[in-house]
């Protein structure tokens, strides 16, 4: 099947290797015999309601946040569709920033967002960058862990009752205060951490590309075939002690 | 212990520690004997070569040191700066002037304050201080040492875990350079955006760059950083990319352009892994030179060396003398014999420069053997998602194995594996010394292993190198 994937501004939001989840994406998608499609959606240019079964929006510096802040706040109205219609997104790092309501950046601009995610987000002076672990339980009773790097000066504060992505095992996450990272509503998850995120992070690709999926045929999200995943857990185990080793939290 | 210690840009924590202004303020005489003592200490305890001990314990000691001691050098000091190539220029330098001047040079590339005051505790009776500096450190270190010349190369995105954003780096510079005094020459890397810049308008500035395109990329590369128009953020159009975002670029817009260049190459030939010509073109006149080092963008190494060399006093013909001598700086192209097998050491650090040392070894015949080596200590950045913009794609696709070693050797084999390489032909071999010794064993008698390591990796193989009793350690190439 067809896996229909809209990359929103790749030439701007691409500062932590992105690119690297996407190759993620469709070498898992191909090996269980599906076929992703990379559409490249750049400032000015329509969302085709529809067209895509899985938004990604990158990192980016403030300079290029900057740059693709109108656009992406001109497109909520179009994100919003695509999410009530059931159109699963990825937003990582400035484009997780991005999908909330503001964000207010540290030269004091104040860039509008999208909106689709129940958040806003104000630029600290103090940038957390570390090794980040988290505990997520995306599916009831299927707990997993996340492991990443994180590097923001950005405190994402999350609406009252909002579902954050997981809990920060070690790292600072949202706020280095909240003890939680990213947010996650329905299909649409935006979270801080890159490394890429993917690669070290199997079962969270495999979750998008069921969600993926479910839009695509509108019905649940397959189950999909396990595949040999021994270097990926490798790597996850090394970030994963990275974190518990040196990633730090505010006390 | 780490050649290149601390992960706090050094400018940052300098500023810090005069705001508290807690430290002891010796004397610099008593502080220097002290530095000394720590740094035998530490070179007998062979706790790493020790090269930045006695700078650390200085500086500590007597903040101000680096610029009481580089103010006694005779002929001043020079400083050189860029994310890629200012080992390497810093040493083409010295290859050029150290026939005749005695410099202090620091030359095991360590290269914040404490490095420079290593350096100088080192020597002496240095006449010239030629210092290579940390892009972060610069401010700093252009404040104490009141350099006479100053290089500054590019700017690319590099362990965004240590220096933060690329912008935050550029201002750091445009503020270094509007401190600097009237009689300082800078010289500049005009085909940088954000570089070119700095020398406009201002008096004693040297421009230079490549004009040949026959040489351009075909297109800017993933990674490429300063895309975007300096004034009105409009994607620059390049007449010719040459490596990174570095060329001939205009804003269609607003018509922001690269600077007029003073020094140029020009007619380039790239001889495979093994050298590179090009004319050297300013207004004196034309001089081709040979490098024994492959690689346009040890074009640009050699530009901005042959720039700065002539500001300090060399003339043409001792520029390009030096600059044909050259070999190779530290673990940068360099060629290690272990017995009947020779490693050829290719340090990579950052999107920019890996790709680059891609697009050498594809178009030099690429091998079919390498050994990757990736860690995440400081120096190397502890954030490894950079290797996911490294445009490996054209080297993996000739490549037939790969040991993938390191402490993130399996994010490495990752990187290589969903790029579509066979995960059955990578040996994940995360220990340094088992893998250089797979290599070895799979690379014919006679024949030459490329090891591509990350900055750790690369001093932890040079060292396994030495205990076998090939090379000396770096200290002592350092003194």
């Amino acid at each position: 099947m067809r896996i229909r994937v809209g990359h929103l501004y790749p030439d701007y939001l691409n500062i932590y290797a992105d690119r690297g989840n996407i190759a993620v994406l469709a070498r898992r998608a191909a090996w269980r015999g599906h076929d992703l499609e990379v559409e490249a959606i750049g400032i000015g240019e329509l969302l085709t309601p529809g067209a895509h079964d899985l938004l990604y929006v990158g990192g980016g510096q403030d300079r290029e946040q900057a740059l693709v802040a109108t656009d992406i706040a001109a497109k909520g109205k179009a994100l919003h569709e695509a999410v009530e219609a059931g159109v699963a997104i990825l937003a990582v790092c400035g484009g997780y920033q991005l999908l909330g309501r503001r964000y207010a950046d540290q030269s004091g601009a104040d860039l509008p967002g999208a909106g689709v995610l129940p958040l806003e987000t104000v630029a600290g002076t103090r940038r957390m960058i570390g090794d980040v672990l988290l505990a997520c339980e995306l599916e009831p009773g299927r707990p997993e862990t996340l492991a990443g790097f994180e590097n923001h000066a950005g405190r994402t504060m999350l609406d009252e009752g909002a579902e954050p992505l997981g809990r920060v095992i070690s790292g600072f996450g949202n706020d280095g205060e909240s003890g939680f990272e990213g947010c996650r509503a329905g299909r649409v998850v935006g979270t801080y951490l890159h490394g890429p995120l993917l690669p070290r992070n199997p079962w969270f690709a495999d979750w998008l590309l069921a969600q993926a999926l479910a839009h695509r045929t509108g019905g649940d999200p397959p189950e999909l075939v396990p595949l040999d995943d021994d270097l990926e857990a490798t790597a996850h185990a090394v970030s994963s002690t990275r974190a518990r080793a040196r990633g730090g939290r505010y006390s | 212990m780490q050649a290149q210690p601390s992960g706090v840009p050094c400018a940052t924590r300098a500023a810090a520690n005069y705001a508290q202004d807690v430290r002891p303020r010796l004397p610099l005489s008593v502080g220097l004997v002290v530095a000394r003592a720590a740094g035998s200490l530490s070179r007998l305890s062979r706790a790493g070569g020790g090269t930045t001990v006695p700078g650390k314990v200085l500086t500590y000691l007597s903040p101000p040191a680096v610029g009481q001691l580089s103010a006694r050098l005779p002929l001043g000091s020079a400083l050189i700066s860029a994310t890629n190539g200012k080992t390497t220029t810093a040493a083409m330098v010295a290859e050029i002037l150290g026939a005749r001047v005695r410099l202090a040079h620091n030359s095991a590339g360590a290269n914040l304050m404490s490095g420079i005051a290593s350096t100088l505790v080192s020597v002496r009776d240095a006449e010239l201080g030629l210092f290579e500096v940390d892009e972060a450190a610069l401010p700093e270190v252009a404040r104490q040492v009141r350099p006479r010349a100053i290089a500054l190369g590019n700017l690319f995105r590099d362990q965004l875990d240590r220096y933060g954003e690329l912008e935050l780096l550029a201002q750091r510079w445009r503020r270094a350079v509007g401190e600097l005094g009237d009689e300082t020459s800078l010289i500049v890397n005009g085909d940088d955006p954000q570089v070119g810049d700095l020398g406009r308008g201002r008096e004693r500035t040297i421009v230079y760059g490549l004009d040949d395109p026959r040489q351009a990329a075909p297109a800017l590369q993933h990674a490429a950083d300063s895309k975007w128009c300096l004034r009105c953020g409009t994607p620059y159009a390049y007449a010719a990319a040459y490596v990174g975002h570095l060329g001939e670029y205009r804003c269609p817009a607003c018509g922001h352009a690269r600077p007029h260049l003073d020094l140029v190459a020009r007619s380039i030939e790239l001889h495979g892994l093994e050298a590179v010509s090009f004319d050297l073109v300013d207004e004196q006149g034309v001089t081709r030179v040979r490098l024994r080092l492959p690689g346009l963008y040890n074009v640009y190494n050699a530009l901005a060396a042959a720039a700065l060399s002539a500001e300090l006093g060399a003339s043409r013909d001792e520029v390009r003398e030096g600059l044909e001598r050259f070999t190779a700086a530290f673990g940068r192209f360099e060629r290690l014999p272990m017995g009947d097998r020779t490693v050829l050491m290719l340090l990579i650090k950052n999107p920019a420069g890996a790709n680059e040392v891609v697009r050498t070894l594809v178009a030099g015949g690429a091998p079919s053997l390498a050994v990757i080596a990736l860690n995440d200590g400081i120096a190397d950045g502890r954030d490894v998602s950079w290797i996911w913009d490294v445009d490996f794609e054209p080297l993996l696709d000739r490549l037939e194995r790969i040991v993938a070693t390191g402490d993130r050797a399996a994010e490495l084999a990752l990187r290589c594996k969903y790029a579509g390489f066979d995960e059955r032909a990578i040996e994940v071999v995360p220990d340094l010394a088992r893998a250089l010794d797979r290599g070895l064993q799979l690379t014919a008698v006679g024949g030459e292993l490329f090891v591509i390591p990350t900055y750790t990796a690369m001093l932890g193989l040079r060292r396994i190198v030495a205990d076998r009793g090939f090379v000396r350690p770096y200290w002592e190439r350092a003194a």
